[in-house]
């Protein structure tokens, strides 16, 4: 067994990113992830490597669009009203199919909200990441080694599909500590023949560009941009079923909230009753086929989520609404309690799912 | 002997610019001093949003298109990615440059952000239909201020370059204009220190090229070339506005 | 002897070349349309060039080639 580090979610993601090779970041400061901002800035002149903070999270992301459109792999992070701005860029990253990693660590809003931990940027993340089709690979960890691996993944992902991946972290998974084993194993990059780096006056100019005039162009960039989102569904998907064989009652939780329904799941099995739990890692592609084979065996779904329900949309389109699915939720940078998420089970097992 | 001809670095393409557009000029010189320089290999260029948003098809080296404003943040990535071996420059309207994106303008500026940045000032956004640029003058009618700028509603023009020189970071800043053979030719020479500097690894390098908008200012081109005389470089004075390594060796 | 050579087709009929000439043997052939329906420029007096290139350079369209 490979030596642990007690590190903090933001930093272990900034080692990740590093050991991924990483050697760009650019970012600008937030709470509550400017660990990661101050990690990258003590390491990256030491290897190397460019930590930048830049004047906005505006600028940051386009400074990310530079060194990807070279070929590199690069990073920024930030927290929600920030990855709110970073909107246009990474709609403009999609429409010139650049990989990228970008990091929200979650805070409650609208607006500017609080600094205190929050999911309420899941259809920001997996429906609304910015302006036109496209899609975000988006992966919620749920510890600290998650943050690490996810992180790595992220940038593999990136690379092979030729788009953004983002950790979709919350104020809680940023700033708790844990053990953590960074002997992570890394891919190699693909080649990337497309990269601006200079003709070397050997072959023709590449381009890197979101603009298409011509309709009929554009539509064929999209198509073929949904083909490839069609592949990751089918192949790139992940998630964790926790005592779901015999369960009657079904959690659908991800990140924090996964944490803490497992301490209720495992206090309900204590009790008798049969409830187990779905955690979506990959939440675009969502898991789709265990929410639609759960709906088939169990008489009541739970989302717990830290919003006023995003997720529970998804968990109820892949359902097809076969059973009633319901919301555990707490807001505004408050986590729900293992015993309110224990109550929920409760209640839902004594009504026998109805609601 | 052939004395002029297309620089090699310029796409050999029709451009999509208006009859008698300044924009072609500015190009041509740019590709002329990558030509000259024979660093078209490691060059990558930076198109903004606006008329020049096609220039990625008119250069022959590396291109990327930015989001509006955000060139110098682009390029910021780029020649960090790098910093040996990319020769990158943006290529930027007013409406680009000094209004959605002044904040990566003045930023990278500070930063001595060792890049080359050509400004095309042009007192009007030309690719959207001639609206009120930063830029435009006093009394000027656009699209967008019908009845001619009015400062006490819209304030005043932005001085780009007389702006930038307040600042302790920018390495070169020169104010030029090509509405004459004369005037090219100066334009040509402010181009290629811009180059060179990067070259040298001097830092931030910005050419302002106060140029013409014949279709949006409603006149024929040489009229606008005049006008360019009569009334925009009374506002916009050409000349140096900083050169500080030329500053040092004055001392 | 200079000669002018030019892209017929890239000329958008701007007429700048013909104000930067100092020769005045520049004009937009009133007989000639090109592809993108311009009248372009042309020289009216090949012997009288004198090879500048004031006209080249106002272009912007790189329609004119010089040679000397």
């Amino acid at each position: 067994m490979s030596d642990k580090v007690l590190m903090k979610g933001n930093e272990a993601i900034a080692e990740a990113a590093i050991i991924a090779g990483c050697r760009h970041y650019f970012g600008y400061p937030i709470t509550p992830q400017t660990e990661i901002a101050a990690y990258m800035a003590k390491k990256m002149p030491k290897i190397g490597g460019t930590f930048l903070q830049a004047e906005s999270e505006i600028a940051a992301i386009n400074m990310v669009y530079g060194v990807s459109s070279t070929g590199k792999r690069v990073m920024t992070s930030s927290s929600s009203p920030g990855i709110a701005l970073k909107s246009e860029g990474l709609s403009y990253l999609a429409g010139a199919d650049l990989p990228a990693l970008v990091v929200n660590v979650q805070r409650g809003g609208p607006g500017l909200g609080g600094i205190q931990p929050s999911q309420s940027d899941y259809f920001q993340a997996t429906k609304a990441g910015g302006h036109g089709d496209f899609r975000m690979i988006v992966l919620a960890p749920a510890s600290v080694q998650e943050m690490a691996e996810l992180t790595i993944k992220g940038f593999e992902l990136a690379d092979t599909y030729r788009m953004t991946s983002m950790i979709l972290a919350d104020g809680t998974m940023g700033q708790m500590m844990e053990p953590v084993a960074l002997d992570l194993e890394v891919k190699p990059a693909p080649e990337k023949p497309w990269a601006t780096t200079g003709t070397k006056c050997s072959r023709p100019h590449n381009i890197v560009n979101s603009l298409f005039l011509a309709p009929e162009e554009l539509e064929k960039f999209n198509f073929e941009r949904f083909e490839r989102y069609k592949y990751i569904e089918e192949h790139e998907t992940m998630y964790e079923e926790y005592m779901m064989e015999d369960a009657e009652i079904c959690i659908a939780a991800f990140g924090i909230a996964a944490r803490v329904s497992k301490n209720a799941v495992n206090e309900a099995r204590k009790q008798g009753i049969k409830v187990g739990m779905i955690r979506p890692i990959t939440l675009w592609p969502f898991p789709t086929a265990p929410f639609a084979k759960a709906a088939e065996q169990v008489k009541q779904i739970i989302t717990v989520e830290l919003s006023m329900g995003q997720m529970i949309d998804d968990v109820r389109l892949a359902t097809g609404c076969k059973v009633p699915v319901t919301l555990c939720n707490r807001v505004g940078g408050m986590i729900p309690s293992p015993e309110q998420v224990l109550e929920a089970i409760i209640e839902a097992n004594k009504n026998g799912g109805a609601k | 002997m052939v004395v002029f001809d297309k620089p090699k670095a310029l796409a050999d393409v029709p451009m999509h610019y208006c009859p008698g557009c300044t924009h072609g000029i500015v190009h041509r010189l740019v590709a002329e001093v990558i030509d000259e320089l024979g660093i078209e290999g490691k060059t990558i260029g930076i198109a903004p949003v606006g008329c020049s948003v096609m220039a990625y098809n008119y250069f022959n080296c590396d291109m990327i298109e930015a989001a509006h404003g955000r060139a110098p943040a682009v390029a910021t990535g780029v020649k960090r990615a790098d910093p040996e071996n990319h020769i990158v420059f943006t290529y930027q309207g007013d409406g680009d440059l000094a209004s959605i994106g002044m904040a990566e303008t003045v930023h990278s500026a500070a930063r001595n952000e060792n890049i080359t940045v050509i400004f095309i000032n042009n007192a009007i956004y030309g690719m959207t239909g001639g609206q009120m640029a930063p830029t435009s003058l006093p009394g000027q009618v656009t699209q967008t201020s019908p009845y001619g700028r009015d400062v006490k509603h819209c304030g005043y023009p932005v001085k780009v370059c007389e702006m930038l020189s307040e600042l302790e970071g920018p390495e070169y800043l020169e104010r030029v204009t090509v509405n004459n053979v004369k005037n090219i030719k100066n334009a040509k020479k402010a181009i290629k220190k811009a180059f060179q500097n990067q070259i040298d690894g001097k830092g931030f390098s910005l050419v302002e090229v106060v140029s013409s908008c014949p279709t949006n200012w409603g006149m024929t081109p040489a009229a606008a070339l005049k006008w360019i005389d009569d009334n925009m470089l009374p506002y916009y004075p050409l000349g140096v506005y900083k050169d500080r390594s030329a500053a040092k060796e004055d001392k | 002897m200079a000669k002018l050579y030019f892209k017929t087709d890239n000329c958008k009929g701007c007429g700048l070349c013909i104000d930067a000439c100092p020769k005045k043997i520049l004009r937009l052939a009133p007989d000639k349309i090109n592809k993108k329906g311009h009248h372009p420029a042309e020289i009216t007096d090949q012997e009288a060039c004198i090879g500048c290139a004031f006209c080249a350079t106002m272009c912007p369209d790189c329609v004119i080639k010089v040679e000397r």
